[in-house]
């Protein structure tokens, strides 16, 4: 699949080393993402791989290691500063706002597009109404993509997970970034939603040309979507090329069956 | 510098911080089995410390007074987990601790329309004549109070470590849903947990009410509890004491030696802001536990 | 029957967005209005404009204040009776010393005085939450009392700290009686009541929102927490300093610091919980709530035990029916009377059907 569609590294993990306490959540881990393709991090429960994300984010600070983004290198991006810099991410545990409505949350992924000022917002006059209606417009658009029209004003809270899901999704596309890092968007879905969600992914990709970083289990999926598959294991990488070459790889193989290794 | 009255300042000022000790200990105990920050524990220091006095005042002898406001406590350990901790059992801790001020002014309220709303003066037989140690006078009456302080921790710890329910109420501050998995009854653990809590504070407000008189601003003066928790750690015995002294002997200090520079009446706020700064080098405490988020 | 919205569709985003959407609710809010600005100055007597009317309102503008920073920014405060305060004092100072000053920049100059000195209380947010925040509060409350009472420049060398608000005239006409402070109190917080209700439906208060929600996930989103708490605190104190200001020229005229202490903090907490956090309708409710509360209480008291209560005991039984609403609220109704008021309408939208 080595089309023109994908490009030049545009993300870099080198030497990462974070651990909590005495416990080593990732070690010495590396891995290069190519613009425009769509990455898998794969690996057994623990193996750091919501770790490796919260790093590239800038949620965690890792002791050793930088991370390369868009040509510029860093130990550490404040979390707001990533999201400046493009990167969007979705959370395993959903991390909406549940007070809010669908559109409201939505709405926040345009948080950094939006100009005016207090006195504007207080007046709901000029800018600040112009703003509104711009970006609800945007946001809109989302909504339509990701066919969540039905529910846009129910609070966040009261929906089904699978729906919740898509929610959080729509509002990491809403700041239209340029990385997309997705932690576990399939999980506790049933068969339809997961193919839903995946032609959504693959959607994404393909009409907007972002790059995708997602962290998945189910393994029918990951052969499917990626291009590049990175498979972790107890904090370390230990496999990194492509779906096939990832499928007959004799470690990653043992690592899932649990053989016993040091 | 005059080391002797500085000696005297910062002895009556430790003291003095026992008396707040006693105060957060009953919301370290509360704190750490069930979660709940218990803003009413000055009212319930101030409701057994009135219930005790006017009691004593019709003519009942200590024993008796302490046992039937000891009663009292358990009574009201009942009701609330009955009216307050259960209805409220699945919000978040935030509406929990807002409850637990409502509670505040129930019990406030019911004190004084039952029992009247005068000062009372309580005596319980120690004289106040102070003892000369090396040149420093010190309060009998306040080593009295810290020595009785000392014996309440040194038995709430083998409380906690040594018993059966001390072992449980400790399950429970751990993890809810474990603790129910095996087999510890929520509702039984957090009466048990009031009482201990009420009797705390029955401690704490006979040794208050003998210092400054059974009135409604025990409430607000049990406010300083919280400056001292911050310092110790919400969920720290030891750090409870800590804490009490800490704040006790800095407010008075500051008094004593600050105020005269900028004015009286230091001690109204100084120990908030020396909680506020603290809390900004060190958000857990002295003895706290950190809590690492994850995502 | 009446209450559908069948027939009333939005072709534009900007009709979607307006405050009130549905057609009866402006009818019924336009009515409001009316009412408090024309029928309540003619039907209404000195005695309820005095005691209740402007004390309500303002109240509601504090609640507003209070409901910004702790029930749309989720940050919990202590502290609203302080800000009040300092609001009082400053719009007082300025009345005072700066020749000419009109009595509405005062109170807006008031406002923000109250804003610094929330964004300098507020500082602390950024690293302590919840109710070891509350703690920090506790503080501004306390150094603010302390400061007012101690320090004799901020009431003019008055023994008792006391301070005598000036009478306020506008475009030469006087606002002294109790109809003419009821319209200026109105206005003034009608109009804050608009810009915070466009607030929080615009970017800043979507942001408190996610700080509220789930700080850690509004931050991987762009939203600048130091900014938006710091706003919110900010916003939150100007409210409350308004209606300080508001308190001591148009409902006590005169007032000392001790007006403005822990208990009236609480006051204000309790009538955001009652009302309902995250909420400008809310704010409105609890604060009429509680400050009907009392007289209701007294009026049921007088008609259960013929010759009234002692003065202590009523006291004594507010407090109680104070602390059990809050219970019982929280517990039954966590979003408050808006809640009740949002199910009403619920109900009535498919009435005569029961669902």
């Amino acid at each position: 699949m080595s089309d023109g569609r994908i490009g030049d590294v545009l993300l870099k993990v080198e030497g990462v080393t974070l651990s909590f306490g005495g416990v080593s959540a990732l070690s010495d881990v590396g891995l290069e993402v190519r613009r425009g393709e769509i990455c898998a991090i794969i690996g057994p429960n623990g193996a750091g791989k919501s770790s490796l994300l919260n790093v590239i984010n800038g949620v965690y600070d890792p002791r050793r290691g930088s991370v390369t983004f868009r040509g510029v290198r860093r130990r550490r991006m404040r979390p707001h500063e990533t999201a400046k810099q493009g990167i969007a991410r979705t959370f395993q545990n959903i991390a909406l706002f549940k007070g809010m409505s669908v559109l409201d949350n939505i709405m926040t992924g345009r948080n950094l597009k939006m100009r005016a000022g207090l006195i504007s917002q207080a007046i709901y006059w000029g800018r600040a109404r112009r703003e509104e209606i711009a970006h609800r417009m945007a946001v809109e658009r989302v909504i339509d993509f990701l066919q969540i029209e039905a529910v846009r004003k129910v609070p966040a809270g009261r929906l089904p997970y699978g729906l919740q899901k898509r929610v959080e999704l729509a509002r990491a596309l809403a700041a239209e970034p340029e990385l997309l890092l997705l932690d576990e968007p399939m999980a506790g879905m049933n068969v339809e939603e997961k193919q839903d969600m995946c032609r959504f992914i693959l959607d994404v990709n393909d009409e907007f040309s972002t790059t995708i970083v997602l962290i998945e289990h189910d393994m029918g999926v990951v052969m499917d979507v990626s291009d590049h598959v990175v498979v972790l294991d107890y904090g370390r990488k230990i496999a990194d090329g492509t779906p096939d070459e990832i499928r007959n790889d004799p470690t990653v193989i043992n690592a899932y069956l649990g053989v016993a290794h040091a | 510098m005059d080391w002797s009255f500085f000696f005297e300042v910062l002895i009556g000022g430790l003291l003095a911080g026992v008396m707040y000790s006693l105060v957060a200990l009953g919301f370290v105990l509360i704190f750490k089995a069930s979660g709940v920050f218990n803003f009413a524990q000055g009212a319930m220091v101030f409701f057994a410390a009135l219930i005790f006095v006017s009691l004593h005042e019709k003519g009942w002898g200590f024993p008796s007074a302490a046992a039937a406001t000891l009663t009292a406590m358990v009574l009201l350990a009942f009701f609330v987990e009955r009216f307050v901790l259960r209805p409220l059992v699945n919000q978040p801790s935030i509406s929990l601790f807002m409850a637990t001020i409502g509670l505040a002014f129930l019990i406030e309220g019911a004190a004084q329309g039952l029992l009247g709303a005068q000062v009372h003066g309580l005596d319980i037989g120690i004289p106040d004549v102070p003892v000369q140690v090396r040149g420093i006078n010190i309060s009998r009456f306040d080593l009295f109070a810290a020595a009785f302080a000392a014996l309440q921790v040194a038995l709430l710890a083998f409380f906690f470590s040594k018993t059966r329910i001390g072992r449980a109420l400790r399950a429970v501050a751990d993890d809810h849903q474990a603790a129910l998995a095996v087999g510890i009854h929520l509702e039984h653990i957090w009466v048990v947990v009031w009482t201990a809590a009420g009797f705390v504070a029955l401690s704490a407000g006979i040794l208050w009410g003998c210092r400054t008189g059974v009135q409604f601003s025990l409430t607000f003066t049990a406010l300083k509890a919280l400056p001292v928790l911050i310092l110790g750690g919400f969920t720290s015995v030891p750090g409870a004491i800590v804490g009490g002294l800490l704040v006790g002997a800095s407010e008075k200090l500051a008094e004593v030696y600050i105020g005269p520079k900028i004015g009286s009446g230091i001690e109204n706020w100084f120990p908030y802001v020396l909680a506020t700064v603290f809390l900004l080098i060190r958000p857990e405490g002295l003895f706290g536990e950190k809590r690492i988020e994850r995502v | 029957m009446i209450y559908r919205e069948a027939g009333q569709f939005k072709a534009t985003y900007e009709k979607d967005q307006q405050i009130f959407p549905i057609r009866q609710d402006r009818i019924v809010f336009a009515g409001v209005l009316i009412a408090g600005f024309v029928l309540v100055p003619l039907i209404g007597n000195d005695y309820w404009f005095n005691a209740i009317l402007i004390p309500a309102l303002i109240l509601s503008l504090a609640t507003l204040g209070l409901n910004i920073l702790t029930g749309y920014a989720g940050q919990l405060s202590l502290g609203t009776a302080g800000f009040m305060a300092v609001g009082a004092f400053a719009a007082y100072n300025l009345m005072l010393r700066v020749p000419h000053m009109p009595v509405l920049a005062s109170f807006f100059l008031a406002g923000l005085v109250a804003a610094a000195v929330g964004l300098a209380f507020g500082l602390p947010s950024l690293r302590i939450k919840g109710f070891y925040l509350a703690v920090t509060t506790l503080a501004a409350q306390f150094v603010i009392e302390w400061a007012l009472t101690k320090f004799g420049w901020f009431s003019n060398y008055n023994p008792s700290g006391v301070i005598s608000a000036q009478k306020m005239v506008i475009l030469g006409y006087r606002f002294e009686s109790p109809v003419r402070r009821y319209l200026l109190t109105l206005g003034v917080v009608s109009l804050l009541a608009l810009a915070a209700k466009n607030l929080v439906r615009s970017r800043v208060g979507r942001s408190w929102m996610a700080v509220r929600d789930m700080d850690v996930a509004a931050e991987v989103i762009g939203i600048p927490m130091l900014k938006t708490k710091l706003l919110a605190f900010g916003v939150s104190s100007f409210y409350c300093g308004v209606a300080g200001a508001l308190w001591a020229f148009a409902y006590l005229g005169s007032v000392e610091p001790q007006a403005f202490d822990l208990t009236r903090s609480f006051q204000i907490l309790f009538m955001v919980i009652v009302g309902g956090m995250g909420s400008v309708l809310g704010s409105f409710l609890g604060a009429g709530f509680i400050v009907l509360l009392p007289i209701f209480l007294n009026v049921a008291a007088h008609s259960l035990f013929s010759g009234g209560v002692s003065q202590s005991l009523a006291s004594n039984l507010e407090l109680m029916v104070f602390g059990a609403l809050i219970i019982f609220f929280l517990a039954v109704e966590p979003a408050g009377l808006a809640r009740l008021w949002q199910t009403g309408k619920e109900k009535l939208r498919v009435w005569p059907f029961p669902h």
